[in-house]
């Protein structure tokens, strides 16, 4: 069945499946919001202890998703690998400096001997989560926005924004009002979904403190994270899109977003289904009431989360539409069928992706069975927390 | 095309120092997650508890050095698209899927488990907490078979055809690219020489204790579970080697006559088992190679070619060829890779005028050079030869160092089993520092399998100065600067707990 597949088909089911991971990844950021609010939510060191180990549980879930999502495009979109990582260099060394401190700092932070002292092992966990989100959404924001590069007949990439003298590398992308509230949305976004997953991990029966100050910054972070969702999500509607017409050439197109949105109203669907989910899953955790389902928040928070990342993600890349976009040199552009790897590259790949529902499920099952009794204040003080 | 050869360099310079930290700690999960899987099984078999409080110790020790394998793995699989995205594009379309794989199916494996291994002891069940520490080691092996059919691709590009209308190679046969021979024998070596040092890790740690007399009862069990997995390791380790030889010999012949030292290629070639390099001596010259050497007659001609009369090529035939024995010149691969390239730029150019006849033209004659166009990016023939120095010592520090393992755990078993190893005080030493010798052992191989490739990036097609990013010197500079101060702070770190927890022991029932 797959190797019946035709070649366009192909590059747009591994856009979505790119996209899927990358919209997961959003969801499981809950690790990276939970660790920039350490300081703010834990106040004596039972409930820091509970914090730290409810999320260390989980650490390597972003983090290898992450690495997964690096792969994956590789091995799908090899010229985005190339042009992006190595064009936008600077944007992508320091998100990879965030998770490279990220991976020691549980395992390490209450060791005796640790050489850096605990503080700055928390401080690398904030830094992770604050930095290393924001940057992500900027980086995903110049799907949007476009970047500075031009690409010669051999694909070899040259970034060209100087400031100063000095080639920024990418950097530039945060002096773009879009992609910094797209970042600081995912920022406070994390942070959310951060308190939803530690209201539902941990057992706050022994911390009353512990657990309304959690439900207080629920609704306060999703709050500050609203206005920069909608700034984000009202510019897509009136933006100028980078469009491809039937002979590969590039050009602006106006309201080119929003036409796509009328064009594949699946996407508007769940874009709207997103948003409610996120917000449903902020009410259920903030107004706990008498109702039992209050820790479930993050699931719903959580899901939404996903659907509005799956949006973000495919909205630049479908309807024609470059998702890599040039702003010096619009042939330049990358879109999703002059980005890809070969048809027979693809259909190897196609076959492995059968083995993710697999993977997917016994990530499940064993996150389920590991989470079925909450985490409670003996085991943090017993030897096998962080 | 101009190059940046100061960029070339710091990226090389950023890769091997980022590599070979990277392979600090790998290893170890090789081989560790077996060893604790090992105790682990012991303890669910016999319920006896201190065989509990073992393997928590060794898993403790495995999680403090999983955590920075992980955190230096990350930089690796992002740094051929930050610094060398020409690669990643000219070999992406086969070199990014094992990379998709591994992350697929190894990393979320090791991950996923990794956290029933450490917080699961209440609660989930007894056996599944064993399966999942299995399952911890089946990850962390099977991330190496991907991530080795990926660089075994690089020592030996295979199931490919290049594309001009792309540019590009393209993956032309999976089935080839993971049972590249050069891969297997890659995997077969690297694992078995991860379970190796991970025995002579838990030999170092287990002689201390011995040694301070302490936790004397644990110490000596280790040692025995660690004896028998190293002894076996080890025999697999040097027959897996002589196979990846074998295979050098066949795919890389430059890499082989340079870990041989050997510039004349001779019949019945024999094998300088320990030598001093003549530093003056350069290709092509009549200086004579070696300052002193020992040599064992005819066992090159063998090793390299499994036959006694066979002829072995040395650095002067490969580079300015060897008509008798049939060996083309580098000038005159250089000559034909240089037309292939004047070809494609003609082709290309033809294209995009939309001129068909002129490009079919160029195409047809670009086919009849296109396997040389890597060298067309050669100055002059001699840029060929990798340095000899390097993996020539290297080589011979891994054999000798491959040939001494094997002894060590031999001995360790005999006294272990006679119950007076806690006796021997001039085992115990060696014990001591046999960790230490076999991160040695492990850092040489890559340099002799990575220094050796030089100067290419894909073996005989793709140079590794055309293989970088776009990119000021001055960038690759700073980063590598900040790799290197976070990575020796978390090392530091690393060593310092890592020491704390050695001291602290095991506990102890009462
Ligand atoms: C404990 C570590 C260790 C030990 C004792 C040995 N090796 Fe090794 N060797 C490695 C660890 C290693 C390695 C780190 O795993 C390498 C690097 C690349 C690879 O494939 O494996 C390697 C590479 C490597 C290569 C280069 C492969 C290439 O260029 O692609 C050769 C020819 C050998 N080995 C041969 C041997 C022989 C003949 C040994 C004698 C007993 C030996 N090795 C012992
Ligand atoms: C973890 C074990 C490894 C170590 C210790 C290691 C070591 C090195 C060293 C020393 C160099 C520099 C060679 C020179 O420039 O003279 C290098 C370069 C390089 N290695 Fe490795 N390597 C390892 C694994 C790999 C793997 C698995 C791959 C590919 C999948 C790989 C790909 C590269 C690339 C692309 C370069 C840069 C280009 C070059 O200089 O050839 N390495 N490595
Ligand atoms: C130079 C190329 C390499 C790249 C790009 C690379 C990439 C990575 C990445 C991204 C991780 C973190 C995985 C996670 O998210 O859990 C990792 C860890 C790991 N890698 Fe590598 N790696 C390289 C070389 C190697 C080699 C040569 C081996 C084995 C033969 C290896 C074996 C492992 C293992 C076992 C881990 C698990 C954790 C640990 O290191 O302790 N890697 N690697």
């Amino acid at each position: 069945m797959i190797s019946n597949l035709d070649y366009a088909t192909l590059q747009q089911l591994w856009w979505i499946i790119c996209s899927i991971v990358g919209a997961l990844f959003l969801f499981l950021t809950f690790v990276q919001g939970g660790q920039t609010l350490l300081w703010q939510v834990a106040k004596t060191e039972l409930e820091k202890s509970l914090v730290v180990t409810s999320l260390g549980r989980k650490w390597e879930m972003p983090f290898t998703t992450l690495v997964l999502f690096g792969g994956a495009l590789f091995a799908s979109f090899p010229k985005f690998y190339a042009t992006s990582f190595g064009g936008a260099y600077w944007v992508w060394m320091l998100i990879l400096f965030s998770f490279i401190i990220q991976a020691v700092s549980y395992e390490y932070r209450k060791k005796p001997d640790n050489v850096l002292g605990s503080t700055v092992y928390e401080l690398f966990l904030f830094i992770n989560g604050s930095v290393g989100v924001l940057l992500i959404g900027a980086a995903v924001g110049t799907f949007y926005t476009g970047s500075n590069f031009t690409l010669d007949l051999y694909n070899k990439v040259t970034w060209d924004y100087t400031l100063l003298g000095i080639n920024l590398r990418g950097l530039e992308a945060a002096f773009s009002l879009f992609n910094l509230s797209l970042g600081i949305f995912l920022v406070f976004n994390a942070r959310v979904l951060g308190t939803l997953y530690l209201l539902n991990s941990i057992d706050l029966s022994s911390t009353p403190d512990l657990e309304s100050r959690l439900r207080k910054c629920t609704l306060r972070n999703f709050l500050i994270a609203l206005p920069f969702l909608l700034y984000v999500l009202i510019s897509i509607l009136f933006m100028k899109g980078f469009s491809v017409d039937d002979a590969g050439i590039v050009s602006l197109v106006s309201y080119k977003y929003l036409s796509t949105l009328l064009a594949l109203p699946h996407l508007l669907i769940m874009l709207l289904a997103g948003v409610l989910l996120v917000v449903y899953g902020v009410f259920t955790a903030s107004f706990k009431g008498s109702d039992k389902g209050s820790d479930k928040g993050i699931w719903f928070s959580g899901f939404g989360t996903v659907f509005v990342g799956l949006v973000v993600l495919m909205l630049p890349a479908f309807n024609n539409t470059a998702f890599y976009p040039s702003k010096l040199d619009l042939p330049s552009s990358l879109t999703i069928y002059n980005a890809s790897s070969s048809m027979y590259t693809l259909t190897v790949m196609t076959y492995v992706a059968i083995g993710i529902p697999i993977v997917l499920g016994y990530v499940i099952y064993v996150w389920k069975l590991m989470d079925s009794k909450k985490l409670t204040k003996d085991e943090v003080t017993n030897e096998e927390s962080y | 095309m101009d190059i940046d050869l100061s960029m070339v360099n710091w990226a090389r310079a950023q890769f091997a120092f980022t590599a070979m930290y990277h392979w600090i700690f790998v290893p170890l999960t090789l081989g560790l997650s077996f060893l604790c899987a090992f105790f682990e099984s012991i303890y669910v078999r016999t319920g006896n508890k201190e065989w509990l409080n073992l393997t928590k110790f060794w898993m403790t020790l495995f999680g403090i050095n999983f955590a920075i394998g992980v955190a230096t793995g990350i930089i690796l699989e992002f740094q051929f698209g930050t610094n060398w995205s020409n690669y990643s594009w000219i070999v992406g379309d086969i070199f990014g899927a094992p990379l998709a794989i591994e992350g697929i199916f190894a990393f979320f494996l090791e991950a996923t488990f990794f956290a029933v291994m450490f917080f699961g002891w209440n609660r989930v069940s007894k056996k599944f907490h064993l399966f999942s520490t299995w399952m911890v080691a089946v990850g962390s092996n099977l991330s190496a078979i991907w991530i080795l059919v990926a660089n075994g691709w690089m020592q030996n590009p295979v199931g490919m055809l290049f594309n001009p209308e792309t540019a590009r190679f393209e993956m032309h046969n999976f089935a080839e690219v993971v049972f590249n021979p050069v891969a297997v024998s890659k995997f077969v070596h690297t694992s078995s020489s991860g379970f190796l040092f991970a025995s002579l890790f838990v030999l170092t740690i287990s002689s201390w204790f011995l040694i301070k007399g302490r936790h004397l009862q644990m110490a000596k069990r280790s040692i025995i579970v660690a004896s028998v997995f190293g002894l076996l390791a080890s025999s697999y380790v040097a027959f897996t080697g002589d196979e990846a030889a074998y295979e050098v010999a066949q795919k890389q012949p430059m890499k082989l006559a340079a870990i041989e030292g050997l510039y004349k290629g001779e019949t019945r070639a024999p094998i300088v088992a320990a030598g001093i390099l003549n530093p003056s001596k350069q290709p092509g010259d009549d200086q004579d190679p070696f300052l002193v050497e020992v040599k064992i007659p005819w066992a090159l001609s063998l090793l390299a070619n499994r036959s006694l009369d066979s002829f072995v090529p040395g650095i002067d035939d490969l580079v300015y060829g060897n008509k008798e024995q049939g060996i083309e010149s580098v000038a005159s691969k250089i000559a034909k890779g240089k037309k292939a390239i004047n070809d494609l730029a003609e082709f290309k150019q033809a294209r995009k005028e939309n001129n068909n006849q002129k490009a079919e033209l160029a195409l047809a004659q670009f086919k009849k050079n296109q396997d040389y166009i890597g060298y067309g990016y050669l100055d002059k023939p001699e840029e060929a030869v990798p340095p000899i120095a390097i993996p020539y010592y290297s080589f011979h520090i891994m054999v000798a160092l491959g040939t001494f393992f094997p002894l060590l755990f031999a001995a360790f078993l005999f006294y272990s089993l006679k119950g007076t190893i806690a006796e021997k005080k001039w085992l115990l030493p060696l014990g001591l520092i046999s960790g230490l010798l076999g991160l040695i052992a492990q850092e040489s191989g890559w340099v002799v399998a990575e220094v050796g490739r030089q100067p290419w990036a894909i073996y005989g097609l793709l140079p590794v100065k055309i293989s970088t990013t776009n990119l000021a010197a001055v960038n690759v500079q700073i980063t590598f600067f900040m790799f290197f101060a976070v990575f020796t702070l978390l090392l530091a770190a690393e060593i310092k707990i890592m020491l704390k927890q050695i001291s602290i022991g095991p506990k102890e029932e009462l």
